[in-house]
């Protein structure tokens, strides 16, 4: 289902969006204190962890819940950006930004949140920053190579540790944890007060790492929404309780010259397979696209009937069998592969010397049908294709 | 909430998350900042220097970024969510009045311009690290990023290796 923008809620109305999601950012910012440069310093003097604390926990609280968003299959990960890496430009970028965090003593979301409230040294803050991106802006021609250097693109890091994504998870709930204690116990010892910690009594304190730990612990032990919808499926298919209705190519074809409009002809190969042939009236819908939802509403109407083709009947069934369990009860799968369908109505077999009665009809049919599909083919072809999942450009996020 | 007392930091940090959380599933993206500083600067130089803005590429990448205007960016308008919602929040807590803050042993001048100095390193670094403490580093590190995670070692180390130097802004 999500990300909502820009099919459920419009790229309009995401401005409303991103108004009220500022005020809840600033809103915890300033509440946490980041409207205070004494305290966001005191990070790097070991008087004040309190940046560190409320950085990791919202990122960590952030991540375990796309984590489980995406588990749920609510969330579809793949569509979520992620900042590209360009190492040299990076490292470098974050070097400079680390010189102007502790000369400056704030980040620019901080400034903002400071400046809100009244801050002068954060609205002197923001002033340079400006003068800051200006400058960069300038120099750009000069920089430009070196910003564009080294591009890896979205690298992901657990893949580029060779981990999967929810040990990753896992790795950083733990180092996060760790590191709330130890800081904890560091701010004892430079501040000379109390461990915050120990004021709370163990159990509690055990219920507080307990449960980031159980959700990420739940979501690598159980199967994901996808993995459990295919499951399903299989299990059924393999004892036979969920057969795929079959439909040949002769039927098919006598189906769509008479009353092609009571059909909605499904190309579940790839895009390229598809623009370089498909059967009349057929839309595309990659296999591997197919459990969408987008989609979901094409398998629950009642008054087309969805026929399912595939470069093997393997894959036709699986279609129409994940159309099944999404609620499509009268879908049917094409028994011959598209090559084969392109093959017995375009590119026939020559006639035996003497055609039997038999062969003659279904050769005539066959010619006849051939010249219809086109006709229809170039009637429909004005027909719009199922929604296109363009690629997102999605505003927001540092640029 | 008690007036002048801040929230405790990890129910801030939760806060914080589920917002971060809520942009990700709304937008497909993380939150930010250094961002609409950018829209600022790019519009004052539209204004104030329009031939300027016409040839030079970097601007003319940003005008086709926002064909609705200079300002009509995501970021703006989060930006001037920051703004309400620390209003909203300083006003709650009571914290809300003009306010020079600054290390024991520094006089008011000294912090305005090192203010000023940090906020333009802080600017440049971000346009060229792609994204602040916000949009590289805090959503990066929820959306797995590994850009966004080396920015946040980056800009973490940056200012604990130079700490030491600077430490009579901050430190009696």
């Amino acid at each position: 289902m999500g990300p909502l923008v820009p099919d459920i809620i419009s790229n309009e109305f995401n401005f409303i969006i991103a108004l009220i999601m500022g005020i809840g950012f600033g809103f915890a910012l300033e509440q946490a204190g980041f409207s205070s440069t004494r305290k966001l310093v005191g990070l790097f003097y070991g008087y004040d962890f309190t940046v560190l604390k409320v950085f990791f926990t919202a990122g960590a609280t952030a991540m375990i819940g796309i984590l489980l968003l995406g588990h749920l299959g609510l969330l579809n990960l793949e569509y979520i950006f992620v900042n590209p890496f360009f190492v040299r430009s990076a490292i470098v970028g974050g070097l400079i930004m680390g010189a102007g965090f502790i000369i400056g003593g704030f980040c620019p979301g901080t400034s903002v949140c400071a400046a809100a409230i009244g801050k002068v040294d954060a609205m002197a803050f923001l002033f340079g920053s400006a003068i800051g991106v200006f400058a960069f802006m300038e120099a750009f021609p000069w920089l430009e190579a070196f910003y564009l250097a080294d591009n890896q693109g979205a690298v992901l890091i657990f893949e580029s540790l060779g981990m999967s994504r929810n040990m990753w998870a896992l790795v950083l709930t733990i180092i996060a944890i760790t590191a709330f204690l130890a800081t904890s116990w560091i701010q004892s010892k430079v501040t000379g007060e109390k461990n915050e910690w120990a004021k709370v009594s163990r159990s509690k304190l055990a219920g507080y790492i307990a449960i980031p730990l159980a959700v990420v612990l739940m979501v690598m032990i159980t199967p994901s929404r996808d993995e459990y919808v295919m499951a399903q499926l299989e299990e059924r298919a393999a004892s036979g309780e969920c057969q795929p209705s079959i439909i040949d190519a002769d039927k098919l074809a006598y189906e769509l010259i008479n009353s092609y409009f009571e059909y909605n002809i499904i190309d579940v190969r790839t895009k390229a397979e598809y623009d370089s042939f498909h059967i009349a009236t057929a839309i595309n819908i990659p296999l591997d696209n197919l459990a969408e939802l987008a989609y979901r509403p094409l398998f629950r109407q009642r008054v087309k009937t969805n026929v399912f083709y595939a470069s093997d009947f393997e894959d036709a069934k699986r279609a129409c069998l994940l159309a099944r369990f999404h609620g499509d009860d009268s879908g049917l799968a094409l028994q011959e592969t598209a090559e084969t369908f392109q093959d017995l109505f375009f590119f026939p077999d020559e006639m035996p010397e003497a055609p039997t009665r038999h062969q003659l009809t279904v050769r005539t049919f066959r010619e006849e049908a051939a010249r219809k599909m086109e006709e229809i083919q170039a009637a429909v072809s004005a027909m719009s294709q199922p929604i296109q999942k363009k690629v997102r450009v999605v505003q927001g996020g540092c640029s | 909430m008690k007036p002048n007392q801040y929230m405790n930091p990890y129910l801030a940090g939760i806060l914080l998350g589920l917002v971060l959380l809520a942009t990700v599933y709304i937008t497909g993206r993380g939150l930010g900042a250094s961002g609409a500083v950018k829209s600022v600067v790019a519009t004052g130089v539209k204004a104030a220097a329009p031939d300027h803005y016409e040839s030079a590429a970097i601007y003319q990448d940003y005008a086709a970024e926002h064909p609705g205007g200079t300002m009509k960016s995501w970021l703006v308008f989060e930006v001037l969510g920051v703004l309400i919602g620390a209003f909203i929040s300083g006003i709650l807590s009571d914290r809300i009045g003009l306010k020079l803050e600054k290390g024991p042993s520094v006089t008011n001048k000294t912090r305005i311009l090192t203010a000023v100095l940090g906020g333009a390193l802080f600017g440049f670094g971000s346009q060229l690290g792609r994204g602040c403490t916000s949009g590289s580093a805090l959503s990066g590190m929820s959306v797995m990023s590994l850009g966004g995670i080396v920015t946040m070692m980056a800009i973490f180390g940056g200012a604990y290796a130079l700490a030491w130097f600077f430490r009579r802004l901050w430190l009696r």
